[in-house]
């Protein structure tokens, strides 16, 4: 153990600011950067399921419209 | 490729050529510039390849080790003057070596010491006494690339301690 | 080779690979990283000139030449995207960029707290300093690129083409302290032979290191998994999941 303190060790020899600067920078960069990178998952996969929603409800209309047409023609006729 | 992508791709097609071709002159243009400093024989007497030589007056910045026994601080102010030589490995200093004398005012950073790496930026000027030397407005140290415990390193003989200021010469800024 | 290759380039066989492998990376990459640092913060001796601020030394050196190594990765991707047209590369391509641009930050903001107790200065022009803020801004480059295109495969190869532009700064900054004055000094880990350090302040280097590039791993590996499902999403598998995973 270099540091006898835990002042010591904050202090860092007079150059803690820069030290901490340092290794706090890094440790917050690559903390965002993990939460980004994990949270990208759910927003994909919602973002698929609500694409796959609405194909699904367009399709649904398309063929009640289809359908629709059909018994027109069949009434008409 | 329906037409927009095509307009598209020719865009950024020509937009990489165009970054291509301007960072490649850019390059050329400076191939030559791209040293950050002069260093004491150089200054004296031309770089190597080239033969430029900075004129009197000129801002430059200079690089070189501090000589031993040459670093005079004034007692009362920041004013401190230096010599610098060129750096070669392994460090060695020969009298006669072309050496320029540098004149600052202000806190030297914590790597300064005699034997170290500098590179001063200022104006070129001509002393009477001391000959060519440069009025720096800023010091900045460089240092290698060797790493040591304290302990190692004075067993190598090895020291370093930051120049200290009094309170009074720190005020006289 | 190529057989044996094929099966991996396979979208829906890398998303499972890559899901298997993360929990591995992640456990090393914490026990290394954990070691290291308390080693780097706690243990290891200061430097005889620069005394703690040589602690620095074990994020920026890592920092640095991990946004070399990642820029090599992406270009070696970017490079297999444009000339076999392997898709998955681009994928993998995507996800290196902002890992590889995190990286280069880092090593410019501790380069930056360091120089400024040692040489003096936050910033300056020099060459080894200069090239490293040029990949910093190729790197965003790339990811605008990315994100520029609807159409994932010219993003790709708009980015794939700037990528491999931008190799030739790599050279650059590594032998930029060698070919000019730089104030930046030399390397000293890499250095053929051995490296001038002594061995208690090169272990906790050894094992930040390890630690920060599985942590790359880890984080690509996580991006690249996200880029699969982005660029798959009509694909009946990726559906499937998608079902699974909101219900």
């Amino acid at each position: 153990m270099q540091f006898t303190h835990f002042s010591d060790f904050i202090s860092m020899g007079g150059y803690g600011f820069y030290v901490w600067l340092s290794f706090g920078a890094t440790a917050l960069l690559l903390t965002l950067l993990v939460i980004d990178s994990k949270a990208g998952h759910k927003r994909i996969i919602n973002h698929i399921a609500q694409h796959k929603r609405r194909e699904d409800k367009l399709r649904k209309s398309r063929e009640q419209r289809k359908k629709a047409a059909k018994t027109d023609d069949s009434a008409a006729g | 490729m329906n037409p927009r992508r095509k307009k598209r791709l020719a865009i950024v097609s020509s937009v990489l050529i165009g970054i291509g071709a301007i960072a490649g002159l850019v390059l050329y243009a400076l191939s030559q510039n791209i040293d950050l400093f002069y260093t004491p024989s150089e200054i004296t007497s031309g770089k190597k390849e080239t033969g430029i030589k900075p004129v009197i007056g000129q801002r430059i910045r200079i690089g070189g080790l501090v000589v031993p026994g040459s670093v005079k601080r004034d007692p009362e102010s920041l004013k401190v003057s230096f010599q610098l030589s060129d750096m070669v490995m392994p460090i060695v200093f020969n009298e006669g070596d072309p050496v320029v004398t540098v004149y600052y005012e202000g806190i030297l950073p914590d790597l300064f010491r005699e034997g170290q790496g500098i590179v001063a930026n200022g104006t070129l000027a001509e002393h009477p006494p001391t000959g060519l030397s440069v009025e720096a407005s800023e010091v900045l140290a460089k240092h290698d690339e060797n790493y040591m415990p304290t302990e190692l390193a004075e067993a190598a003989g090895q020291k370093h301690e930051k120049a200290n200021y009094t309170p009074e010469q720190l005020n006289t800024k | 080779m190529w057989k044996w290759l094929h099966p991996y380039a396979n979208p829906e066989v890398s998303y499972h690979l890559t899901n298997k492998l993360l929990p591995w990376f992640s456990y090393l990459a914490a026990i290394f990283l954990s070691i290291g640092l308390v080693w780097a913060l706690l243990f290891a001796p200061a430097d005889y000139q620069q005394g703690d601020s040589f602690r620095i030394f074990y994020v920026h050196v890592p920092a640095a030449s991990l946004s070399m190594g990642i820029y090599v990765s992406m270009a070696i991707a970017a490079f297999s995207s444009l000339v076999w047209q392997v898709r998955l590369a681009d994928a993998s391509a995507a996800a290196m960029a902002p890992v590889g641009a995190a990286f280069t930050a880092i090593a410019l903001i501790t380069g930056s707290a360091w120089g400024k107790p040692m040489w003096g200065t936050w910033w300056i022009w020099d060459a080894r300093l200069t090239s490293e803020l040029i990949l910093l801004f190729l790197y965003l480059g790339v990811i605008a690129l990315h994100s520029a295109f609807e159409d994932k495969n010219l993003a790709g190869k708009a980015a794939g083409i700037l990528t491999l532009v931008g190799v030739i700064n790599i050279p650059i900054i590594k032998y930029s302290v060698e070919w000019w004055n730089t104030l930046h000094q030399g390397s000293t880990v890499s250095k053929l032979g051995k490296p001038s350090m002594s061995l208690d302040m090169l272990w906790p280097f050894i094992f930040c290191f390890i630690g920060f590039s599985l942590l790359v791993g880890v984080i690509i590996c996580l991006r690249f998994r996200n880029e699969i499902l982005a660029r798959n999403s009509i694909r009946p598998w990726v559906r499937e999941l998608v079902e699974q995973k909101t219900q």
